[in-house]
């Protein structure tokens, strides 16, 4: 989708989240100069084309107890990878899956799968059932958790101008 | 910060759904909830002050805005973790930023508003830390199920 400069304003003015008010279309109409329904309308084209995914919460998974939280990363075959991402990212406990390029010779993971749990043996316990999945297809395999959040902060616009 | 209610918890599964577009768009997800539009803003923004939500509204996809996401790693000696830290997080393109048990240490995602905004970032990064900005943007997705049960 090609952006306006008022469509920019508008993603700089939402970046930061929702206005927690009954009416937060209108307040920020109203910061931004615009009529509410052309706010939601824009904002719809927005949603229509896929520039935003979803007007959802961003939850905080150590806060509500999924303390382990691990990227396993594995090193599958090239000709099978379509065929097992597929059965990998339809695991229920999989919340993203990815092919993503090697970088040889220090990483040589090209399958990511991110796998959340209550504690470390319940993730160990599903890389298990993914390592069961990829079979003979598998080369190597690692998992990495994170032991704390840096930042988290979603897009952030550069200020223009 | 206060224990969560069983309310509490179906609002945050409720929440990781998209909300319609509409000009009063708590008060049809307030009667669904049985709760009054009030209380459930009061809810939202103390689950937010509580840390529990970390941002709620549109969610941006920089590549369909032209830009383009990528994943990317460094090796940061733990002595001068702190410091790369600081360098890295202070380019408003890193969108998040994750440590992780690996020599890999820090993983970072990159949003940029131009595809070419990806490498001049992991670059000026590069030179500012002397240190390799390992890339790995994504070649295919196999699901984007974003949902965490509360």
């Amino acid at each position: 989708m090609t952006m306006d400069a008022t469509d920019r304003r508008i993603v700089e003015a939402l970046q930061g989240g929702l206005p927690l008010v009954a009416e937060p279309y209108a307040r920020v109409a109203a910061e931004l100069a615009l009529p509410e329904g052309e706010l939601i309308d824009r904002l719809q084209a927005m949603k229509d084309s896929g520039v935003i995914r979803r007007i959802a919460a961003a939850p905080n998974h150590y806060k509500l107890g999924m303390t382990a939280n691990g990227m396993t990363v594995w090193d599958v075959a090239d000709d099978r990878l379509a065929e097992l991402g597929a059965k990998i990212g339809a695991l229920p406990f999989v919340t993203h899956c990815y092919e993503r390029p090697r970088a040889l010779p220090d990483w040589p993971y090209n399958l990511f799968a991110m796998v959340h749990g209550s504690s470390r043996e319940e993730v160990a316990e599903k890389r298990a059932a993914i390592t069961d999945i990829l079979g003979d297809a598998l080369n190597g395999c690692d998992i990495l958790y994170s032991t704390r959040i840096l930042k988290k902060t979603g897009l952030r616009l550069r200020k223009r101008g | 910060m206060s224990p969560l209610t069983q309310t509490d918890r179906t609002l945050i599964n409720r929440l990781q759904d998209d909300l319609p577009l509409a000009r009063r768009p708590f008060a049809d997800l307030a009667k669904e909830l049985g709760l009054s539009e009030d209380d459930l803003l009061t809810r939202i923004a103390r689950l937010k002050s509580d840390g529990i939500l970390t941002r709620f509204g549109p969610f941006f996809d920089a590549a369909e805005m032209g830009g383009d996401f990528c994943l990317c790693a460094m090796a940061v000696p733990e002595h001068a973790f702190d410091a790369v830290l600081t360098k890295v997080n202070a380019h408003p393109e890193v969108a998040h930023n994750y440590e992780r048990t690996h020599r890999l240490n820090m993983w970072f995602v990159l949003a940029c508003e131009t595809p070419e905004g990806i490498t001049q970032t992991a670059d000026a990064i590069e030179a500012e830390t002397g240190i390799t900005v390992f890339r790995f943007p994504k070649l295919q997705e196999f699901f984007i199920g974003f949902r965490v049960a509360a």
